[in-house]
């Protein structure tokens, strides 16, 4: 299945591109200078040049090691929340679609009246609360408030497959119902829940970028890609760079991450040739 | 019978039309009343056409669904009391075969571990042991025991059926359900799926309910027949005796419309006028009036139900079973 | 006489990995007016996709290769493209498949589709074809036709879309029906009742009938000449009695004997060994050598298509000595 989403020629390029952003995220700060280095207001901010491939901001702190350090916070950021939304959300969903009855319908209307609050709302409402949240309280709160979607459409997958005659076979062998589940029904539900997750992987970087420039989500001085944009707002037209290479490091981040996840959704659904 | 290992007693299965907002819809009644026995050792075959309830059956006494009413003793125990511990031993005595080789083996699990699924539930082996039992299955099924290793995509439909009844033989039982096992098979291969069926139960004295559509197919592995219509049985017996002398006109009209590969076979076929009656509506009186062709039929066949009763070797729901024609004098109808 | 239906050395390509696959080798047979043909084989023979290829329905990326020829009288076929080839669709080939349901649009009325099929071909008004439409439907032996056009697909039972079928591939008044496995999705006895229409119909309307199936048993009854496929060649064909009197290649007779019989004397049955090989691992020489229990050194050699009796040919090398024509 990753294998069929890497012969499509715009899954490679995410793939690719994701693996690159991964990799300077992950060494990149080796080479590069200290994000946190002594603010110089005095130096003042530095065209993108020799020194500095994207400039520097009004803190003279060097612009390409900020991106790339935030690259590690954003990344971090979204796969936690995604990974922590996938787990509750599947275990939900295996729940529900394969106890079915009262669990089931006490479980869905639960999800719809979630899924009834806008997300951000929901954030923002906790976020302006809770002032300069830690970093792992914020993964928390992002990853508990998507699992909704991700429960639906794993139900969705168990009451199809609670049909299949394998897993008849299995219930007719005797099999308890964690055994159907764990070696069943999972395993066969996994390829929808990689594509739901590669593709939720853009939505949380948008919605951690948004939360970081009103101010509310990843807190100064850690970097962040999004209060990165929020600093430059002052300075957007005397040094553009500083708002526009975090910015261009979100859309590509986001591009790179919807289109693997729509390779994968072709590899895995094969009506949708 | 005597002593025979299972014994079903009017059992009936509906399910419920609509949803749990819609105002009480007729049920579906696809099971309405059965009873029959099958003894140690012999296949019972369960023959009818689509929506006649057959599957049903075979999933009910499984126990796979819930019987609306009705009882099954099997080797003595009433199944449909069972708490769910009990019920799991008993799964060990009683497996199915399915009609979909495709869909019946989980796409992400090796052969080997399908097969030896049930030896893990049951915990009936250790662990180093399974390998060894799971390539002793193999080769009875008359695979080579190397496809362990492998993916159920990697097989034919005709081996895919093996490995299920491997599956199905791993926890020893002493019946199994045959839905079906070989209609989506080709000639050729069901030939050997059916030779197979045929020595595994001389080999482990294996009793079958075998459910089909194909009288051609259960005439070579069945002893005795029960024929199904509308969710009731209409006729029963030794299969030679129900297929040479049928007493229940549907019977007759389902052994005349066998295509019989022989163009010198002259028969006279009789072909039954209109549609079958939904489920959920059935006719009153005898489910088949509706397109019954034989000539006794008057105002009783619309208003009372017939039973099945002893009627020259066999058992027939037809109140006027002993003058049934056959085929030869009933003609094209 | 020119037939109504020829096809000479009809080869259907597929690609595979580096190369491509020949799922039809090297098909020919011929159709004459009010006869059916009966193409009989198990999955994998091609006998399908034989019958695409007479309307070029052949699904991408599969081609009819060079060299074939499908002629309809006069008219070749495969030498049609656009506007020519629609008119022979339908209108001088008709074809029914095997699943009814799939085959009709959920969407509109039984009545609607039959109509569009008369419209297609016809330039009536549309009152007429209304008409036409009613006299099909009774012609299929539809109870209550005028009730019936209002219906949709799904308010009626398999072997009522299946006369459905029938009646929309008729409203094109073709010359040639070839009917693909009409009747496996149905029950027995709704089989017989579609069977009876389709023989009822053939008399009627003089139409030639290429009947494809693996069903030896409708065979029997209703094909006057029958063409055994395996591994995309014909191997066996003969008039029907010839065919279940005489059966000559080995394949043949190998499915004679593993065919249960509803009577008769009961015995075990003596499945062909082995499975069928895809098109990608056909054997070399006679493509039956690795299951064929009268295999000989000749049979590595591909035998051609050779006669055993009176129109009757089979593609062995057994045909040319004298042991090799009895049957069993």
């Amino acid at each position: 299945m990753l294998r069929e989403a890497w012969t499509k020629p715009q899954g490679r390029a995410g793939a690719l591109l994701l693996l690159v952003l991964l990799a300077s995220a992950m060494i990149g700060p080796w080479f590069l200078p200290d994000p946190l280095a002594q603010p110089d207001i005095l130096a003042g901010s530095l065209p993108p040049g020799l020194g500095h491939p994207f400039g520097t901001d009004q803190l003279n702190r060097d612009i390409l090691a900020r991106v790339v350090a935030g690259a590690r916070v954003s990344l971090s950021v979204a796969v936690l929340a995604v990974g922590l939304s996938a787990t509750i959300g599947t275990a939900v969903g295996l729940v529900s679609g394969y106890w079915g009855g009262v669990v089931d319908v006490g479980l869905m209307r639960l999800v719809e009246g979630a899924l009834a609050v806008p997300r951000l709302f929901l954030l923002l409402l906790v976020l302006a609360v809770w002032e300069r949240i830690p970093l792992p309280a914020l993964i928390l709160m992002i990853g508990a408030t998507g699992w909704f979607a991700t429960s639906r459409l794993v139900r969705g997958e168990v009451l199809r497959l609670r049909e299949e005659a394998y897993v008849r076979a299995s219930e007719a062998l005797g099999a308890r119902r964690r055994h159907v589940i764990l070696r069943h029904l999972l395993p066969n539900t996994l390829g929808p829940l990689l594509v739901a997750a590669t593709l939720g992987i853009g939505d949380v970087i948008l919605l951690e970028a948004g939360l970081s420039f009103l101010g509310l989500g990843v807190q100064p001085p850690t970097p962040s890609w999004g209060s990165m944009v929020l600093d430059s707002k002052e300075v957007l037209v005397s040094a553009p760079w500083a708002g526009i290479f975090p910015g261009l490091a979100i859309v590509i981040t986001v591009l790179s991450a919807n289109l693997f996840g729509d390779a994968l959704r072709d590899a895995v659904d094969p009506r949708s040739a | 019978m005597a002593d025979p290992l299972l014994s079903v007693r009017d059992l009936k299965k509906y399910y419920n039309a609509g949803g749990v907002f819609s105002r009480a819809a007729p049920p579906v009644r696809a099971v309405d009343g059965v009873s029959f026995e099958v003894g140690r050792g012999e296949t019972l075959a369960l023959v009818g056409e689509s929506g006649c309830g057959k599957s049903s059956v075979g999933r009910t006494v499984l126990r796979l669904q819930e019987p609306t009413s009705g009882q099954a003793l099997f080797e003595g125990v009433e199944i449909f009391s069972l708490d769910r511990p009990a019920l799991r031993a008993l799964r060990r005595r009683m497996q199915i075969i399915f009609q979909d080789p495709y869909s019946s083996l989980n796409p992400r699990m090796t052969v080997g571990a399908a097969v030896a699924e049930g030896l893990e539930i049951h915990r009936l082996a250790p662990r180093q042991e399974i390998p060894a039992r799971v390539a002793a299955l193999l080769r009875e099924v008359g695979l080579d025991p190397d496809y362990a290793r492998r993916y159920p995509h990697e097989f034919s439909g005709g081996q895919r059926q093996r490995i299920g009844i491997a599956r199905a033989l791993a926890v020893q039982p002493a019946f199994i359900v045959c839905d079906e096992p070989v209609s989506a098979l080709d000639v050729s291969v069901q030939a050997q799926v059916l030779n197979l069926l045929s020595d595994l139960q001389q080999q482990r004295g294996l009793s079958y309910l075998f459910i089909a559509h194909d009288l051609a197919v259960v005439r070579q592995i069945a002893h005795r027949i029960a024929v199904m219509y509308l969710g009731h049985i209409v006729e029963q017996g030794v299969t030679d005796q129900v297929l040479s002398n049928p007493r229940h006109p549907y019977t007759v009209a389902l052994l005349s419309a066998v295509p019989e590969p022989d163009p010198a076979a002259d028969r006279a076929r009789i072909v039954l006028r209109g549609d079958l009656p939904s489920p959920s509506n059935p006719p009153p009186g005898c489910p088949f009036h509706t397109r019954c062709f034989h000539p006794a039929k008057n105002e009783r066949c619309r208003t009372e139900v017939p039973l099945l009763r002893p009627v020259a070797g066999t058992t027939a729901a037809c109140h006027y079973a002993e003058t049934t024609p056959q085929p030869a004098q009933a003609g094209a109808a | 006489m020119t037939h109504v239906l020829e096809v000479r050395n009809l080869r259907i390509s597929f690609p595979s990995g580096p190369g491509r696959v020949y799922p039809v080798d090297g098909v020919s047979f011929w159709l004459d007016r009010g006869e059916t043909l009966a193409l009989v084989g198990e999955s994998g023979c091609g006998k399908s996709l034989t019958s695409l290829a007479l309307l070029q329905l052949v699904p991408a990326p599969g081609r009819i290769e060079e060299g074939s020829v499908v002629r309809l009288a006069d008219t070749d076929v495969l030498a049609l493209r656009g506007e020519a080839l629609r008119r022979i669709r339908g209108r001088r080939i008709g074809m029914i498949f095997q699943d009814p349901m799939t085959s009709l649009n959920p969407v509109f009325t039984v009545g609607d589709q039959i109509i569009e099929g008369i419209l297609a071909h016809f330039r009536i008004p549309r009152a007429e074809a209304r008409d036409r439409a009613l006299g099909l439907l009774q012609e299929v032996g539809i109870p209550d036709p005028v009730e019936r056009l209002k219906a949709y697909p799904h308010q009626l039972s398999g072997g009522m879309r299946q006369r459905v079928m029938i009646a929309i591939a008729l409203a094109a008044e073709p010359e040639i029906l070839v009917a693909d496995e009409p009747t496996t999705a149905l029950d027995v006895t709704v089989q017989a009742q579609i069977l009876e229409v389709l023989d009822r119909l053939r008399t009627s309307r003089g139409m030639a009938v290429l009947l494809i199936t693996h069903d030896l048993g409708i065979v029997a009854g209703r094909a006057d000449r029958v063409a055994v496929m395996y591994a995309g060649q014909i191997i066996e064909e003969a008039p029907t009695e010839q065919l279940f009197a005489n059966p000559s290649h080995p394949y043949t007779q190998g499915l004679f004997a593993s065919v249960p019989r509803i009577s008769g004397p009961l015995r075990r049955l003596t499945p062909i060994r082995g499975t069928v090989p895809a098109p990608s691992a056909w054997p070399t020489g006679c493509r039956f050598r690795p299951r064929c229990p009268k295999a000989f050194d000749k049979s590595e050699q591909e035998p051609p298509l050779l006669s055993v009796g009176v129109d009757h040919r089979m593609r062995c090398w057994l045909a040319e000595s004298p042991g090799g024509r009895a049957s069993g």
